[in-house]
């Protein structure tokens, strides 16, 4: 199945890209997991993701924390601490 | 049991009248003891910003406001509800962010408007980055500790 993942702000611009749709391997359930998949993915990712536990996560436009099983995700969204109001 | 009020919630790129918003709420009414608005502008930071470039998660953004208002009209009595944030370009002195509640008595009104602007704070997918008035970029705005702490205390203990 294909996952659209989403980057806003500084996570955007370190991994270059507002969004990719990726086949996520076989082992990868949790948004743990995928934030571990993610690094290993290249230099930019790397940067963006060096400190996950600062990284918020949205399955579906919902927030969720990193133990989320991602199983059924159509968009997964990765961004920084939000800054709004 | 009284039905329960829909909240409006609006994001978008131009400019709100505080006036007309509020206006919007209370016209033809005579049931409505208290409004609370709240807005938040661009701060120039002594002249240093010229302006704060606002990216929003467009669809989550909507939905998440619309969950943080849902719960205001279920824990408060309140008879209107306004939420409208701003996304784009904003230059020092222009309006952010709008909150307006309306209830029978001050109480519902202020807390719930504190209540909004708390959670919008650390909960809303909105993220600001700088420009200098001396032309550089700026940076991403860092979220504060102290904004994440002021919607903790929002929690019911069960929670």
């Amino acid at each position: 199945m294909t996952t659209r993942l989403i980057y806003f702000a500084w996570v955007r611009e370190r991994i270059g890209m507002p969004q990719e749709d990726v086949e996520l391997p076989a082992g990868i359930e949790t948004v743990a997991d995928l934030l571990r998949w993610l690094q290993s993915r290249g230099e930019g990712y790397e940067h963006a993701l060096q400190y996950p536990d600062v990284i918020r996560v949205a399955i579906n436009q919902e927030h969720v924390d990193h133990r989320e099983k991602i199983s059924g995700a159509r968009e997964i969204a990765l961004f920084p601490p939000m800054t709004g109001g | 049991m009284s039905a329960v009020l829909a909240p409006t919630v609006r994001i978008q790129r131009e400019d709100f009248d505080v006036a007309a918003e509020i206006a919007g709420l209370t016209q033809g009414r005579s049931d409505i003891g208290a409004v609370v608005s709240f807005s938040g502008l661009c701060r120039d930071e002594q002249g240093a910003l010229s302006a704060l470039e606002l990216e929003h998660y467009p669809g989550m953004a909507e939905a998440e406001i619309g969950r943080i208002a849902t719960e205001a009209v279920e824990r408060w009595p309140l008879q209107g509800l306004t939420v409208i944030h701003r996304h784009g370009k904003v230059r020092p002195g222009e309006n952010i962010v709008l909150v307006v509640a309306a209830s029978g008595h001050r109480q519902a009104a202020f807390e719930a408007a504190n209540f909004l602007m708390d959670y919008l704070k650390s909960r809303a997918p909105f993220w600001k980055k700088e420009h200098r008035a001396d032309g550089s970029e700026g940076g991403w705005v860092e979220a504060k500790e102290t904004d994440a702490q002021a919607a903790k205390r929002w929690k019911s203990p069960s929670e």
